[in-house]
């Protein structure tokens, strides 16, 4: 009994395992055939209007509400130390360093992601991606690299631009709504936040974020089972893997970066 | 297909956007507006230690903010550390000021404050500094306390 | 009595596009063709026909390189298949088209984006030209008024009708049919057949059709291979098979309900699952 245990343990790890070369190779494959896209710039730039534009709208509502929020709990809280006037210092540093890559790349998951896989796993099931192959043309540089490289491209933006809307919804919670000082609310922030170290380290997150959400998306509709239960469960896959690939490497890369 | 002018304008348009915010981040939101982009001039100075400055770190005069900290290094002859400032070319200094490593507020952050001096002379870029304070380290000033206090107990004993 | 023909039939003279040698190909553990032995000579339209599950995609995705054989040989104009993701193989895959059994069209082309698809990527044709030969070949396939169309804008057959266009641009040697007539009315069945027929004539290609439609394959087929359970059960031309007296090809070609492929799914008999405890 116990045996039959640990050989299945052994039997799920090695499973598991092969299945992470599988992604590891397939990656490699990619950025390899990312490589020669240079010469078609029209497919990736295709590809970031579908990721980046039609996500626009929901990052930029997004990021002011998250900034309006911020100003209304962070103005509570810190007017009981009577320190209000730190309030742009709060909301810039809290968007800069963890919100605004973080939120974005969960947001982007939930709406690029999940089309994204869905897509690739739909060509799939309709032998497109089989049809492409026959023709001579290999589906990782024509399907998958340019998405990848478009969401490489179109994360970052989406999080500075949740940033700065998120800056800008506390800045009109927080000043005009609330009263608090609007000088203030600037210099602090100003004095407060470092160019490289907070706002950069942000941007670098965020293009780490997009690595590995994009990756994960198009990986899950590659391998997608060609059924609709497959194309399915390959989305809430996609959206469970990527959040929690986010949330650990936003971890990690907060105490590397952050001493 | 969407038609491939009016693509190229969407993703302009959102590539553009995103520069916006770059901008934005960085001006209004950063300290970049402060100093990079003025003209300055290098000075050193060299100190005994330098506590917890760090680069970047304000340079202020009169309470004003008149340069930023470069690079801060060590000289193995004398066993000082040097410090490098970037100036504001506004503002000249005598070439007898003096630089001290002060604290902001009682547990803040530490920057170098500079008190003009009387030369007729200016601090050009390349000049040093001579007359320099070190950080007040806070285990010496205890341990300053704490003999001064025994000092004073023997001496009431005798 | 011996149904069997003995050693394969070559059908006359011409030298062979496509050869299989004593193929072995297994999924898992599960066998799907054992020791197959076909050849498909040039210019011929060959059929390969059975029931579900009988392999005969199978020898389509091993012929164009998407699956590799456990044993056994295949090879295109003398050379083998080469390996996937392989230069070569890409090589020969340019010489080949794939009719896929629901067309496979890339649903966010138009018709003529399709088309143009294999030409964009292999060939440097100024537009003008690109554009010509892409309405040259809709027109073959009647359908150059529905250039501008979506593939969600038209039917299944006209679908299939454009990927046959597709499949056909760069002109290729060998064009493979997986079941072309699957889910057509009678007059897009009879449209299809014409079309490949005349299509392989007028090319000079060679046309493997996999397919269990047995009036519509028979009508163009110059010589056909029935497969049961992943071996070749009987081969020879259409009007052989009609006459010939093998079990599996009698209930297949008459579309018997029982036969050598049984009705019932194996297991206990019905006496049996009724407690009747008589005898099997």
């Amino acid at each position: 009994m116990i045996y039959r245990l640990i050989s299945q343990l052994g039997q799920s790890v090695r499973n598991w395992l092969e299945e992470l070369g599988l992604a590891i190779r397939t990656l490699i494959a990619i950025l390899l055939a990312g490589l020669g896209l240079w010469r078609r710039p029209r497919l990736v730039t295709t590809q970031i209007h579908f990721i980046g534009n039609y996500s626009l709208v929901i990052i930029l509502v997004s990021g002011l509400f998250v900034g309006f929020v911020l100003a209304y709990q962070g103005y509570y809280t810190l007017n009981r130390y009577g320190s209000e006037s730190a309030l742009g210092l709060l909301v810039a540093l809290s968007l800069a360093r963890e919100l605004g890559p973080v939120v974005t790349a969960l947001l982007f998951a939930g709406r690029a992601g999940t089309s994204l896989t869905a897509e690739i796993g739909l060509m799939k099931a309709g032998e497109q991606l089989a049809a492409m192959e026959m023709m001579a043309v290999n589906p990782l540089q024509r399907v998958l690299a340019p998405r990848f490289i478009a969401g490489l491209i179109a994360m970052p933006i989406l999080a500075a631009l949740f940033t700065a809307m998120g800056v800008f919804g506390g800045y009109l919670v927080g000043v005009q709504l609330i009263g608090v000082d609007e000088g203030s609310f600037w210099s602090q922030m100003q004095g407060g936040v470092d160019l490289w170290e907070d706002i950069g380290n942000g941007i670098i997150k965020s293009i780490v974020f997009g690595f590995a959400a994009t990756f994960i998306a198009i990986y899950q509709g590659y391998q997608a089972q060609p059924t609709p239960e497959g194309v399915s469960r390959a989305t809430t896959r996609t959206v469970v893997l990527s959040s929690l690939m986010v949330l650990w490497l936003d971890f990690v890369l907060t105490a590397l970066m952050f001493k | 297909m969407q038609n491939n002018k009016s693509l190229d304008f969407w993703v302009g348009l959102f590539v553009l956007l995103g520069a916006g915010a770059f901008v934005f981040l960085a001006l209004r939101v950063g300290n970049m507006s402060s100093m990079s982009l003025s003209d300055s001039y290098t000075v050193s100075a060299k100190f005994d230690n330098i506590g917890g400055l760090k680069p970047r770190a304000p340079i202020k005069s009169a309470g004003v903010v008149v340069g930023r900290i470069g690079d801060i290094t060590f000289d193995d002859h004398t066993f000082q550390a040097i410090v490098s400032m970037q100036m504001d070319a506004r503002y000249k200094f005598p070439k007898d000021s003096s630089a001290k490593i002060l604290t902001s507020g009682l547990l803040g952050e530490q920057y170098i404050g500079i008190e003009a001096g009387g030369d007729v002379n200016l601090l050009a870029s390349g000049d040093k500094i001579k007359m320099t304070q070190s950080a007040i380290v806070l285990e010496n000033l205890i341990s300053q306390f704490l003999f001064s206090k025994a000092a004073e107990g023997k001496d009431d004993a005798k | 009595m011996n149904y069997n023909v003995g050693l394969p039939k070559t059908p006359p003279a011409v030298t062979n596009l496509v050869e299989i040698n004593n193929l072995h190909f297994s999924y898992g553990t599960r066998p799907i063709l054992t020791d197959l032995t076909m050849q498909f000579p040039r210019n011929k339209v060959i059929a390969v026909m059975g029931g579900s599950g009988s392999g005969k995609t199978t020898i389509l995705r091993l012929i164009g390189g998407l699956i590799a054989p456990n044993a056994g040989q295949i090879s295109l104009l003398g050379e083998t298949i080469a390996k996937a993701n392989s230069d070569a193989l890409y090589q020969q895959r340019r010489k080949m088209g794939m009719l896929f059994q629901h067309g496979a069209l890339f649903t966010d082309l138009t018709v003529f984006e399709n088309v143009a698809f294999p030409l964009r990527e292999h060939t440097d044709l100024p537009e003008s030209l690109l554009h010509d030969m892409v309405l040259l070949k809709l027109n073959a396939v009647g359908l150059r008024n529905a250039a501008q169309l979506k593939p969600s804008e038209i039917s299944g057959g006209m679908a299939r009708r454009v990927a046959l266009a597709r499949a056909i641009a760069l002109d290729p040697q060998l064009i493979m049919y997986d079941e072309p007539f699957a889910g057509l009315d009678p007059i897009s069945m009879g449209v299809t057949a014409n079309l490949i027929r005349e299509l392989n004539d007028a090319l000079g290609s060679t046309a493997i059709l996999v397919s269990h439609d047995v009036n519509e394959s028979f009508a163009i087929a110059d010589y056909v291979y029935f497969l049961s359970q992943g071996a070749i059960v009987a081969q020879g031309t259409p009007s052989e098979m009609l006459a010939s007296e093998h079990p599996y090809v009698q209930q297949f070609v008459n579309a018997k309900p029982d036969g050598p492929v049984p009705f019932h799914y194996p297991g206990n008999t019905f006496a049996q699952d009724l407690g009747l405890g008589g005898k099997a």
